[in-house]
């Protein structure tokens, strides 16, 4: 009983992670019907701006102040979501009349840059480096031998913050109201008079400043911050692609229940079945979602005309 | 074009351009090339630059002392970045282009295992210094190492974790994408099994894209084990401890070389406190073939030399010493000159190959403490422990006590 309670614990954290993440896909997929490849390497420089800017403030030695975090969350989150603009701006708005395989490609070249330009020495470098301690490394007390780290629990509410605050901005305000109008139908949208390219823009920067949060998330709760072109940034950008497949790629409610709903599997499967098998649980889940309901748990099924 | 007469026109490239290679003069040139092939950059990259520097300080010694019958030793590096497919092509690059007499590497075994395919095709004599799996030797007659295996490393820290530590039950967390973290798990259980102890629940898997390990850990911390195994690589051991603490592991936690890094304790902290891995030697130890070594290492560059160091140096200084017995530096003359290496007195401790060209040799025990690893024991292959005649014993300078005796030194 106190590892299930705790397995789902650390299943949610993981997942909050893949959902803030999925998030990105979802929206620029539901905007501009194409796969942003390039979106894990936002995450992975979330982690490292996240490195960097705590460095340069200096609070990489000694007790940094309680504020810290959300001053260095912030910050990565605003450089992030520049970086979204720029690229949106200068890699993908010119092929915006392009055959989307053209955007596709450029994606993966926007990716591959990322990757290699942040190792350069004088950027990122090629080593792994270690993220400042910016929260206390803490356990919560324990419930019955349920363990609940601080981390662990910022993890959960940062996520379920910045993930109310998105529903706001989709649901509750007329940008949304633009975001939702413009991935119904952009041309008549454009014809309401609706800026389509500002919407397109402000839907880069939020979904990239969602991953840099999810980025600074994962540094402060790994602590070594793998190199930018290590595998696993790549796998865990995969893992919340899959999670915003499995809510509908498109819908912002299903990348969330995707997300939370992929961490659960993965660490549960891990705990009980066996953990040599923890992707392949993500991937099982993904192959049954696209057998039993296409469109995933909450898409809408949309008729192709050939 | 058809298929069979595309594959005529390309191995009749292939052909002219092998016999172009043949047909080339030997270069007279006075300078005797040798190539080394490590991760320079990565997550394991401080197992390269270790490497690299004690290869250079070899080289140097050589060179300053008159070369090889007055040519001067050169090596010629390639970084893998601790890809394996990297690793294939670096080693063909250093043969088929730079034209290498020799390769130096790799510290990962994975990565031996591909370059050493490679080195074995073109029967160029290959030196892995650090990598402990088995079948990297196994791969042919041109491949040696001057470190001990895997089977009597998981026989050291078997052993100690059941003599020294008392541990009866450990539970054991390996990296499934590495043959030296899935071969040394298996070694483990079977020589920690024969000696009585007993392991905790099935031994736990994970990948370099996990990250998160919670699943594994709370599997491990609901089991209670007397202390954990994890035979991984240096970055992944200080992110998998940070986690286990946070789990609410305490148990010591144990490991092989691939701790060997002075960044395990700049990531993990706390976390690697108090932990032991088994280490080809000890900066610490009072021997003068090992202090003499780490004088030379800390002049030229300032830092202390750790176990991976040592073991590029003593295999720079194994080759060379072949090379100078060796009738020619043909790779199949080399290679055996290689494997005929006896009592070669080495900073890692003495050297002798055995039939499979795996170096027969002790190996120490050293426990995390202060960020440094520190000296506790050295433990001897079955049938060699009492001889110390044979095998100059390694003294400890601070048997098992808390302070390095030599706080001058910086940390590791």
């Amino acid at each position: 009983m106190t590892t299930l309670v705790q397995t789902l614990i650390d299943g949610v954290a993981l997942g909050s992670l893949y959902a803030l993440i999925a998030l990105g896909y979802t929206m620029v997929y539901g905007i501009l019907r194409f796969i942003n490849f390039a979106h894990s390497d936002i995450f992975m420089l979330g982690a490292w701006f996240s490195c960097t800017i705590a460095g340069l403030l200096g609070w990489a030695v000694g007790t940094p102040p309680t504020w810290a975090f959300i001053v260095v969350l912030l910050a990565a989150m605003a450089a992030c979501g520049l970086l979204g603009f720029i690229i949106e701006r200068l890699a993908y708005r010119p092929l915006r009349s392009a055959p989307r395989i053209n955007v596709l490609i450029t994606a993966i070249g926007v990716s591959l840059f990322l990757e290699n330009f942040g190792q350069l020495p004088k950027i990122f470098g090629n080593t792994p480096t270690k993220m400042p301690a910016l929260i206390p490394d803490i356990a919560l007390g324990s419930f019955a031998g349920v363990r609940l780290s601080l981390v662990n629990l910022i993890v959960i509410v940062v996520a379920v913050v910045l993930m109310g605050a998105l529903e706001w901005l989709i649901y509750g305000t007329k940008l949304g109201r633009a975001m939702r109008a413009v991935s119904y139908d952009t041309k008549t949208a454009a014809l309401m008079g609706i800026d389509v390219d500002r919407v397109i823009s402000i839907t880069f920067v939020v979904g990239s400043a969602l991953a840099a949060a999810a980025g600074f998330l994962q540094a402060a709760k790994i602590v070594a911050v793998q190199q930018p072109a290590h595998v696993s940034w790549v796998q865990l950008g995969l893992k919340a692609f899959v999670a915003a497949v499995i809510g509908g790629i498109g819908n912002v409610r299903g990348a969330m229940i995707g997300g939370v709903l992929l961490g659960l599997v993965e660490m549960l499967g891990g705990a009980y079945l066996s953990s040599e098998l923890r992707v392949v649980y993500v991937f099982t889940m993904l192959i049954l979602v696209l057998l039993l309901k296409p469109e995933g748990l909450l898409g809408k099924t949309t008729v192709e005309k050939v | 074009m058809s298929m069979r007469r595309f594959v005529a026109v390309l191995s009749f490239c292939s052909l002219s351009w092998m016999s172009a290679c043949n047909g080339e003069p030997e270069a007279v040139s006075d300078t005797i090339l040798v190539g080394e092939y490590g991760s320079l950059s990565g997550s394991e990259a401080t197992f390269g630059q270790s490497t690299h520097d004690g290869i250079l300080l070899a080289i140097d010694e050589i060179n300053a002392a008159g070369g090889l019958k007055g040519k001067k030793l050169e090596v010629k590096t390639y970084d893998d970045q601790g890809k394996t497919q990297e690793a294939g092509t670096a080693v063909t690059r250093l043969i088929t282009e730079d034209h290498v007499v020799a390769v130096l590497g790799e510290v990962a075994s994975s990565l031996s295992i591909a370059g050493g395919r490679v080195s074995q095709n073109y029967n160029v004599p290959m030196i892995s210094p650090s990598s402990t799996n088995a079948q990297v030797t196994e791969i042919g007659d041109m491949i040696s190492r001057v470190c001990f295996i895997d089977s009597f490393q998981g026989y050291v820290v078997g052993k100690f974790a059941y003599d020294h530590l008392k541990a009866r039950r450990v539970a054991v967390m390996f990296d499934q994408g590495q043959a030296y973290s899935t071969g040394l798990k298996d070694d483990f259980i079977r020589e920690y099994t024969a000696i009585g102890g007993e392991i905790a629940g099935e031994p736990q898997a994970y990948t370099a894209g996990d990250q998160d390990f919670s699943a594994q850990l709370n599997a491990i911390a609901a089991l209670q084990p007397d202390a954990v195994f994890l035979p991984g690589y240096y970055t992944d051991v200080a992110t998998i401890s940070i986690q286990a603490r946070r789990a609410g592991i305490t148990a010591p936690l144990l490991g092989g070389d691939g701790w060997d890094s002075s960044q395990l304790a700049q990531i993990a902290g706390e976390s690697i406190e108090g932990s032991y891995y088994s280490n080809h030697y000890s900066h610490q130890d009072t021997s003068p073939a090992v202090q003499d070594f780490v004088k030379k290492y800390q002049a030229k560059y300032n830092k202390t030399p750790d176990g991976l160091a040592a073991l590029g140096y003593d295999a720079t200084k194994i080759l060379f010493d072949a090379m100078e017995r060796s009738p020619s530096l043909d790779g199949k003359d080399l290679a055996a000159a290689i494997a005929a290496t006896k009592n070669f007195q080495g900073v890692t401790g003495l050297i002798s190959m055995d039939e499979n060209r795996n170096a027969i040799k002790p190996a120490v025990i050293v426990k995390m403490q202060g960020g440094i690893p520190t000296y506790v024991t050295t433990i001897y292959p079955k049938g060699t422990e009492p001889a110390p005649t044979e095998v100059p014993p390694v003294t400890p300078p601070t048997a098992d006590t808390a302070a390095p005796v030599e706080p001058a030194t910086a940390p590791h």
